[in-house]
């Protein structure tokens, strides 16, 4: 078991219906996708946030990750949709 | 030599002019370039966005960013200001200068970091028209217009 920090952003944020949370993660999660599909399995909120996989993109310690990006030692993982600055 | 870089994220307004005129004496950095983008009516008849970032991270794919530009460029100064919060169409959201000693390069890095910071800087629109508010949809041809520059 690690402890990270997750943020949402945007709708994801919304529809999560918090901005961050601490979590404990099993051992069987070793990908973003394993912890999506923990999060969609877990509630409604996850269910709903994730439910277009496409639409979702990834940080690892304020870097961008692809979701089949393996999560090893980060301390603090996002999800947000693709950005729409400048 | 490495570029004067500074970057800031705030809510206030800029003014290009005073920004023009906060960048150091250099007489070698015989060119300047500018880009300002402002909030643009897109027919829809939304009134204003809000700007919602990711602190930290922002700031660091910012600077990732700059750092790419002044390897690609020689540059004197690169100066990004960008906005978050409330904005109105017409209100001013983004400034990017880039100064060097002839025009090529000033020009490049100016189209160079917008086209990456529209892709990978971590900000996010919702636009309202005063009842419904929707968050904006990402464009495919922002990724086309920065995967031109083979980085």
């Amino acid at each position: 078991m690690r402890t990270v920090t997750v943020l949402y952003f945007a709708w994801i944020r919304e529809r999560m219906g918090c901005s961050e949370e601490r979590l404990s993660l099993d051992d069987e999660i070793v990908t973003l996708d394993d912890l999506i599909d923990h999060l969609k399995a877990r509630d409604e909120r996850g269910a709903e946030a994730f439910e277009n996989r496409m639409l979702v993109r990834a940080g690892l310690d304020q870097d961008h990750a692809s979701l089949d990006t393996a999560i090893g030692d980060a301390r603090e993982i996002a999800f947000f949709p693709p950005v729409t600055g400048g | 030599m490495a570029a004067r870089i500074t970057i800031s994220v705030q809510e206030a307004d800029f003014d290009l002019g005073a920004e023009q005129k906060a960048l150091p004496p250099d007489p070698s950095a015989g060119a300047m370039a500018a880009f300002v983008g402002t909030v643009r009516a897109d027919g829809t008849g939304f009134e204003a966005l809000t700007l919602e970032h990711y602190p930290g991270m922002t700031e660091r794919q910012l600077e990732n960013i700059t750092a790419k530009a002044d390897t690609r460029w020689s540059l004197a100064d690169i100066r990004i200001i960008h906005r978050t919060g409330r904005l109105s169409v017409g209100d001013q959201i983004v400034l990017v200068i880039t100064r060097s000693r002839h025009r090529g390069d000033a020009f490049q890095a100016a189209e160079f970091i917008m086209d990456f910071l529209k892709t990978d800087a971590p900000f996010w629109k919702r636009q309202t028209d005063g009842t419904t508010d929707t968050w904006v949809d990402a464009r495919d041809s922002d990724t086309t217009a920065r995967d031109r520059w083979g980085e």
